[in-house]
């Protein structure tokens, strides 16, 4: 088959680098590789798997957006590229480099340069306590929690800045409406972590999985002696991670029909793709955390299957495709529609199923034990 | 044989790498000439300041710098810039240079002082012990037992910032 002179174009300068660079890359890692110490073996390696897993999974997960767009509105999507469209994201990647980097006039540029930076690498370091099976872990972080939720706070201030450095308008409106929809629905969201911390009484998300060992009853979802509302909480987290990266319904920050692209308007090129490797490695991020907290992360279902790495993708990649079966659902909300979800229902939601937690897990033992 | 770099070497470097990373944070931030490139500044030193409490064996403390001061610090400071909007920097003119020169060289005594005093005449507390392992447990019952009150006054002081906000915001609303 001879590909299209087009594509042969595009093609023509990865040659060169895939051909000897790579091989030769190849053979000095082999005769260096024995050298370099284990405590530094285990950090490249990590370092490695953890960079090409958020890269891949941001690359796939877009190609599997337009799959399930396209079969939701009765179409077929990508299908020309490899078998099902499967090459389709190296090709797209591929685009997105060759296109020029432009930097508009009137741009704060180390701003502007930084943003997309600045929502993509700490969605990456989240990766890095995110624990796909008991061992399969780059590091066991013993406050994981707290570190995917340090690392995710960071991603609103890459958008504020984006917008702001962009100099324009649509972009400034959106990075103004990003933040106060992010401030709104962090509260909600830490306050329902907030509660599982006290039902679990730790921050590393290995223990926390482990703590749901067994079958899916003993999923913290469906722990009930801990709180009745338990599926409500699963709920609030979930309805907060899709407000946090924002996701439809709540894609004010790049409404198309009212804000060109939202924060994103100005960026071409590879800017635009490292903006969209963050908002699908962060949607990864809060996926696994629903998971790990609430559905027993890499533990089965059922007790008589083995548990491992397969049952977290499985229940993840689950929840990733409701993110996206929900966002070709339903419309956009509006900014007050959004604002008022968060302030008057998910809040006061959260606030209750902290208060009867607390109750359940100091005050009920008191009274079970006194009569 | 090249002798390859052991992770004590790796560690040594990381640390060098952060503390550049805190001091070019703060030089951004007072050097800078717009309002948001200095919150930028900030935002890097923050994070400097927190890969220190992490090399310290501190993460605890290193997350929550990320989380409050870089997640939310420095994103509402951004916020209100974007909301007052500051007019275009007034740029300061030339300064003499000999003007330059006497304030490097009252810095640089300044400096010195400051640092043989702190060096050789202060009475420095004995180095602080690894008292607990800092995990979450410890620093929540130190919260609520031996320092309950400064704990409790903080949650005042942010009750009054709310309070005062809310005040503020009624007032400038105009009944329709």
């Amino acid at each position: 088959m001879i590909p299209h002179p087009e594509t042969r174009r595009v093609l023509t300068p990865f040659i060169l680098p895939t051909v000897v660079l790579l091989p030769l890359l190849a053979g000095g890692l082999y005769f260096v590789w024995p050298l370099v110490p284990g405590g530094v073996q285990r950090v490249l390696i990590s370092l490695v798997a953890v960079i090409a897993f958020a890269a891949g999974n941001a690359a796939y997960l877009v190609w599997l957006e337009r799959k399930v767009c396209a079969h939701i509105q009765r179409r077929i999507g990508p299908k020309e590229v490899g078998p099902f469209g499967l090459i389709q994201p190296v090709v797209d990647g591929i685009k997105l480099m060759s296109k020029q980097l432009l930097i508009p006039k009137g741009v704060d540029k180390p701003l502007f340069m930084v943003a997309p930076l600045l929502v993509l690498v700490p969605a990456i370091m989240s990766f890095v306590t995110i624990p796909f099976s008991e061992d399969l872990v780059a590091r066991n972080i013993n406050v994981g929690l707290l570190m995917i939720f340090a690392f995710a706070s960071v991603n609103v201030l890459g958008l504020l800045l984006g917008g702001w450095g962009s100099n324009n308008k649509y972009a400034v409106i959106a990075a103004a409406r990003a933040v106060s929809q992010n401030v709104a629905y962090e509260i909600p969201m830490l306050i329902t972590v907030i509660t599982m911390v006290m039902v679990t009484h730790t921050l590393n998300l290995n223990e926390i999985v482990i703590q749901q060992d067994g079958s899916f009853w003993n999923w913290y979802l469906f722990r009930f002696s801990a709180s009745p509302l338990m599926p409500v909480a699963f709920l609030i987290f979930f309805i907060c991670s899709l407000a946090e990266t924002n996701r439809a319904p709540f894609d004010l920050g790049e409404a198309e029909s009212e804000l060109v692209a939202g924060f994103h308007t100005e960026y071409s090129g590879m800017g635009f793709g490292v903006f969209f490797m963050g908002e699908y490695a962060n949607i990864v991020i809060g996926s696994s955390l629903a998971v790990i907290l609430f559905l027993g992360g890499w533990q089965s279902p059922v007790s008589f299957l083995a548990d491992g790495f397969w049952w977290f993708l499985l229940k993840m990649y689950f929840l990733i495709f409701c993110v996206m079966w929900i966002r070709w659902t339903y419309p956009r909300t509006t900014l007050w529609g959004l604002l008022n979800l968060s302030w008057k229902v998910l809040i006061p939601l959260s606030l209750i199923n902290l208060l009867l937690t607390s109750f359940m897990v100091k005050v009920w033992p008191l009274l079970m034990g006194a009569s | 044989m090249m002798s390859l770099p052991t992770p004590e070497d790796l560690a040594g470097l990381i640390f060098l790498g952060i503390v550049a990373v805190t001091v070019t944070g703060g030089i951004i931030a007072v050097n800078a000439a717009r309002l948001i490139r200095a919150v930028t500044g900030l935002v890097i030193c923050f994070i400097g300041v927190a890969g220190l409490y992490y090399y310290l064996n501190s993460p605890f403390l290193a997350l929550m710098e990320m989380l409050i001061y870089v997640g939310a610090v420095c994103v509402t400071i951004v916020f209100a810039i974007m909301l007052a909007e500051p007019e275009p920097e007034k740029q300061v003119g030339k300064q003499n240079a000999i003007a330059g020169i006497i304030s490097l060289c009252v810095g640089a005594v300044l400096f010195w002082s400051l640092a043989v005093l702190g060096t050789e005449k202060a009475m420095w507390p004995a180095a602080s012990v690894k008292i607990n392992d800092g995990s979450i447990l410890d620093i929540g019952q130190s919260l609520l037992k031996n320092y309950s009150m400064a704990f409790e006054l903080i949650s005042i002081v942010l009750l009054m910032a709310i309070i005062g906000a809310l005040v503020l915001a009624r007032a400038g609303r105009v009944k329709s």
